[in-house]
C-alpha cells in the first residue's frame, strides 16, 4: 500500500492524474492486498475496465480477489519466480507473463527491499524519474533514518535497471505530460468528505469508528478542532447520532458518520430529527451488506434503508456523491440543505470512493455554507416553534434566546410543540415537514447530466463515473444521468433530462436492483426501462455498461 | 453555570402552562416543584437552562417547564444533553427521566456519562415499574415482584443499583432523595446545578397508581447520608450497609471533565493546503 501511494503521489507530482484504489483482505495487520492504479492525462474517476499491468510480489490469497484483477489477453503479469509458479487463476486470462526477479534484485544490495525495486520499475516505466519518487518517500519513510532512506533508494535505482532489462515490447507507449502551472489534490472519498463538512459549517462531530467510514472521523479529529470545532469519541452509534441532534439544538451544525450496521442503530435518532425537526448531517460509507456484510470490500446496498428506512412518514433529504472529488461538494451541500431544511440529510458515499485516493484539480472554493432561519423572539410573546408557513420552514430559537423558550419533541405535537394527538395538528404538521423539502432548491445540484443519446443511463455514487466513460465511448447512443439529490424526489428536472429518451438503463451496485425500483416507483420513464445490478465487491466496468448501451440500442 | 439574573423570581415562572398527563398523587409532582424552586432558588435566566428528557412518564417533565425543553426519545436522553453541553458549556444543561429510561434501555449512556463527568445535572425519577406502558417490571424492580402480566412470576432477577454504578463509573456528585422531601430535594438539586461535574440524583417517586405500596415508602426512608463523601472509596463502603432507602449526598468531589482539545480558528484554505502536492 506504501508503494501504491508513494506511486501515485509521485506521478501526480509529474503530471499524470491518477486513482488509487485498495483492495484488502479481512486480516487486522498484514495479509493480501493489492493496489490498484489507474493513471491518465485527463482526470481519472472511475476504474476502468481492465488492466495493463499486475505487478505480483506474491500470489498469497490470489483466488480471493483475482476476480477484482481484471487482466486481457494483451496484459502484461511481472511476476517474481522466488514467489512461485503463475497461479492458474492468473494464466487463464492468457495475459503474457514475464518474470522480474524482485526478490533476487533486491538481495544484491544491502538494506533493499523487494517493494522498492517493484517501485523502481514501474515507475521507470511510467517514466518518472529518481527526483519525482525522493519527496515522497521521504514523506512515506518519515523519520525512519538515513539508512533506510538510502537502501530505499538504491531499490529504485535496481528497479529502473530490472525494467530496462526486461522486454521493451511490454511497455504501453507512455507519454510523459506536460509539468503543471497550479498543483492538484491528492485526496480520498473520505478525507474530501470531512473537508465538504468543515466548508459546510459542521463544527460538532460525533463518532464511533466502523470501516470503511472511519478515515472521515480521524481526518476530522485534528482538523475540526484548526477551525474552532471539535470531534468527541462516544460509546456508541446510538450515541452519537443523539448526541449531534443536542449540539443542533444548541444551534451548532453537526454530523456523523458511519456505515451500513451503524446506520441500522441510528435510524431511530434520526426519524427524531425529522420529527422534532434538526438539521444534522449522516454520511454513510456503504460496504457489502446485509448484517457485519463485508466491511472492507464496496456495495450500494444501503439505498433502501436511507430512503425508507425511518418508521412513519419522515420526509428528508438523501444524496451521493458522483465521485472522489464530489465527496467534498456533495457533504457541503448536503450540510446546507440540512440547516436549510431543518431535517436529516444522508450521504450515501461507498468503499470505492471512501477509501480510493484520487489526483484531482483543485476544487473551487466557496460553495454553500449553513445557514439556519433563526426566529425572531420577543420575552412574552409566545413562539411558535413549529409555526405553519408557506414554505414549511418554521423559524427556530436556540437556547440562549430570550423568549424562544420551547420543547422540542419527537411526539406528534401542535405548532407550540405542545404533545397533540389531534388529527388535524398531526396533518398539518406531515404536511408542513413535507413542504419545505418540496420547497428545497436542488436544481444546480441533482444531477450530473452528459450526452444527448436515445438511451438514458442513469447510475448514482461511484458508478457514475464509470456510467461517464461509457455514455462517451456509445458514439452518441447513450446519455448520463447521475442523481445526486435521490431524496427530495426531483421530478420536473427528470422529466427535462429524460427529454427525447426512449429507453432507460439502471446501473447500481447491489443485489436487488434497489435504486432501479425506486426510479420506478417514484419517476415517470418510458416504458422500457432495464437494470444493469450486481452486489459487490465487484464493481461494475464501462464496459459492460457500454455493452448493456449496445444491446438495448440493438433491440430497437 | 449560566449567569444569574438580578431581581427576585417565583418559582413558577418556570413552570409551563401545559397540564401534566401524570396521575393524581404521583411523586413526579413534587420533583417539578423541586427543579423549578432550585431553578428560581439559583435565579438561573430561563433562556439559559435546557432540560432534556427521554421517554416515559417522568419524561414528560420537559414540557412542564418554561426553560428550553428538549423530550427525544427513549434512553437517550443523556447523549443528547451532552452534546449540547459541549457545543454549548455556556448553559446549564439538566437532564432527566425513569428507571426504565435511564437504567435499562438508555444503561450504557448512564455509564458513559458518568465517566465522562460533563458538567450535568442529571436527575431520574426511580418508581420501579414502567407506568406508561401500564406497568411492567422496571430494572429496579425486586427480583420477586409479581403484579406484571408480562412478568407473573416476578422478574427473577436482582435490581439494578443506581448508586453503585453511578459512584463506579466515575459520577463525581451521587445522591439519593425522595420525593416526599421537596425541600431536601430542592436544596440537592441547587447544589448538583452548582457541583462543576456530572451530578446524578436518584429520586425514589412513587407511582401510586402501579406500585401503590410505595406509598408507605414515606416510612421507610432515613436521611443516612448526612455528610458527603468525598473520598470514593469511603463512598462505596457506605453504600456496603445501604438499604436502598438512604438519602442524602453520598458523595461529592470536584474532579477533571472531559475536555475537548484546544481549539483554533485558522481559515479554511489554510487546512485546505495539506492536500496540495
Amino acid at each position: 500500500m506504501t508503494v501504491g501511494q508513494i506511486l501515485v503521489d509521485a506521478a501526480a507530482r509529474a503530471g499524470w492524474y491518477g486513482l488509487f484504489r485498495r483492495s484488502l483482505g479481512p486480516q487486522i495487520r498484514g495479509g493480501e492486498s493489492a493496489a490498484l492504479l489507474r493513471f491518465g492525462d485527463r482526470p481519472i474517476l472511475n476504474h476502468g475496465d481492465s488492466f495493463d499491468l499486475l505487478l505480483a510480489y506474491d500470489w498469497g490469497n490470489i483466488n480471493r480477489f483475482a476476480a477484482e484483477l481484471p487482466l486481457r489477453p494483451d496484459s502484461v503479469v511481472l511476476f517474481d519466480p522466488d514467489a512461485g509458479e503463475v497461479p492458474e487463476v492468473i494464466e487463464r486470462t492468457d495475459a503474457r507473463c514475464v518474470a522480474a526477479p524482485l526478490a533476487q534484485t533486491a538481495k544484491s544490495a544491502p538494506g533493499v527491499r523487494a517493494n522498492m525495486v517493484g517501485l523502481g520499475l514501474v515507475a521507470h516505466a511510467l517514466g518518472l524519474v529518481p527526483e519525482d519518487l525522493k519527496s515522497e518517500l521521504e514523506k512515506a519513510l518519515g523519520d525512519k533514518g538515513e539508512e533506510i532512506l538510502a537502501g530505499s533508494l538504491e531499490g529504485l535505482r535496481l528497479g529502473a535497471e530490472l525494467c530496462e532489462s526486461l522486454p521493451a515490447d511490454i511497455w504501453p507507449k507512455v507519454v510523459r505530460p506536460a509539468p503543471l502551472a497550479v498543483p492538484r489534490w491528492s485526496i480520498t472519498g473520505n478525507e474530501a468528505a470531512g473537508m465538504g463538512a468543515i466548508r459546510g459549517g459542521v463544527r460538532f462531530v460525533a463518532a464511533y469508528p466502523i470501516t470503511p467510514s472511519t478515515e472521515i472521523l480521524e481526518w476530522l479529529a485534528p482538523n475540526l478542532t484548526r477551525v474552532g470545532g471539535q470531534l468527541v469519541q462516544v460509546e456508541d452509534e446510538l450515541a452519537s447520532v443523539n448526541m449531534i441532534v443536542g449540539a443542533s439544538f444548541g444551534g451548532t451544525p453537526s454530523l456523523t458518520a458511519t456505515s451500513g450496521p451503524g446506520l441500522s442503530l441510528m435510524l431511530e435518532g434520526l426519524g427524531m430529527a425529522v420529527g422534532a425537526e434538526f438539521p444534522i448531517t449522516l454520511i454513510d460509507v456503504q460496504r457489502g451488506g446485509p448484517s457485519t456484510g463485508i466491511p472492507t470490500k464496496s456495495e450500494q446496498s444501503d439505498f433502501n434503508i436511507a430512503v425508507y428506512g425511518m418508521h412513519g412518514d419522515a420526509p428528508h433529504i438523501v444524496c451521493a456523491p458522483t465521485s472522489i472529488p464530489d465527496c467534498l461538494s456533495t457533504v457541503q451541500w448536503a450540510v446546507s440543505a440540512a440547516e436549510a431544511a431543518q431535517c436529516p440529510a444522508i450521504v450515501l458515499s461507498d468503499q470505492n470512493m471512501g477509501q480510493s485516493r484520487a489526483i484531482v484539480d483543485p476544487p473551487k472554493s466557496g460553495g454553500p455554507v449553513a445557514e439556519r432561519r433563526l426566529a425572531q423572539v420577543e420575552d412574552g410573546a409566545a413562539y411558535k416553534r413549529y409555526a405553519l408557513t408557506n414554505d414549511g420552514v418554521s423559524p427556530m430559537s436556540v437556547p440562549g434566546m430570550k423568549g424562544g423558550e420551547y420543547t422540542a419533541d419527537g411526539l406528534a405535537h401542535n405548532e407550540r410543540g405542545t404533545p397533540s394527538t389531534q388529527a388535524s395538528d398531526h396533518q398539518s404538521q406531515l404536511d408542513k415537514r413535507l413542504r419545505k423539502l418540496e420547497t428545497l432548491d436542488c436544481d444546480d445540484v441533482w444531477a450530473e447530466v452528459a450526452g444527448d443519446g436515445p438511451v438514458a443511463v442513469i447510475a448514482w455514487g461511484s458508478l457514475t463515473e464509470a456510467a461517464r466513460e461509457a455514455v462517451e465511448r456509445s458514439n452518441g447512443a447513450a446519455r448520463l444521468i447521475g442523481v445526486r439529490v435521490i431524496l427530495p424526489l426531483q421530478e420536473e428536472a427528470m422529466a427535462k433530462a429524460l427529454d427525447g429518451v426512449s429507453k432507460v438503463l439502471v446501473v447500481e451496485q447491489n443485489h436487488g436492483a434497489q435504486f432501479f425500483h425506486f426510479l420506478k416507483g417514484h419517476y415517470s420513464l418510458p416504458q422500457t426501462v432495464e437494470s444493469l445490478h450486481r452486489p459487490g465487491p465487484l464493481p461494475i466496468r464501462p464496459v459492460e455498461i457500454l455493452a448493456a448501451i449496445t444491446a438495448m440500442k440493438g433491440d430497437a | 453555570m449560566n449567569q444569574v439574573i438580578a431581581h427576585e423570581v417565583d418559582f413558577t415562572d418556570y413552570k409551563s402552562d401545559v397540564t401534566p398527563v401524570w396521575c393524581p398523587g404521583c411523586g413526579d409532582y413534587a420533583v417539578l416543584s423541586a427543579i423549578t424552586k432550585a431553578l428560581a432558588g439559583l435565579g438561573l435566566a430561563r433562556e439559559n437552562v435546557a432540560l432534556i428528557s427521554g421517554i416515559g412518564c417522568s419524561s414528560r417533565i420537559a414540557a412542564y417547564t418554561s426553560v428550553y425543553g428538549f423530550h427525544g426519545i427513549h434512553g437517550r436522553a443523556l447523549p443528547i444533553a451532552q452534546g449540547l453541553k459541549l457545543a454549548r458549556p455556556d448553559l446549564t444543561v439538566l437532564c432527566a427521566g425513569g428507571d426504565g429510561d435511564g437504567f435499562s434501555i438508555g444503561g450504557n449512556h448512564f455509564m458513559h456519562a458518568c465517566r465522562r463527568n460533563l458538567d450535568l445535572t442529571y436527575i431520574v425519577m426511580d418508581n420501579n415499574v414502567y407506568g406508561m406502558t401500564k406497568g411492567q417490571a422496571s430494572p429496579t424492580s425486586a427480583a420477586d415482584w409479581t403484579e406484571s402480566k408480562l412478568t407473573p412470576e416476578g422478574p427473577g432477577v436482582p435490581p439494578f443499583q443506581p448508586l453503585d454504578i453511578a459512584l463506579a463509573a466515575g459520577a463525581s456528585h451521587v445522591a439519593r432523595c425522595f420525593s416526599g422531601k421537596v425541600q431536601m430535594l430542592t436544596k440537592t438539586i441547587a447544589e448538583a446545578i452548582q457541583h462543576p461535574g456530572f451530578s446524578f440524583i436518584q429520586v425514589i417517586s412513587p407511582c401510586v397508581t402501579y406500585r401503590p405500596e410505595m406509598r408507605d415508602f414515606k416510612n421507610l426512608v432515613h436521611e443516612s447520608f448526612t455528610e458527603a463523601c468525598t473520598d470514593r472509596r469511603e463512598a462505596r463502603r457506605r453504600l456496603i450497609d445501604d438499604d436502598g432507602f438512604s438519602l442524602g449526598t453520598l458523595f461529592k468531589s470536584v474532579e477533571p471533565s472531559y475536555k475537548p482539545s484546544h481549539r483554533n480558528s485558522e481559515p479554511l484554505d489554510e487546512l485546505e493546503r495539506q492536500f496540495a502536492l
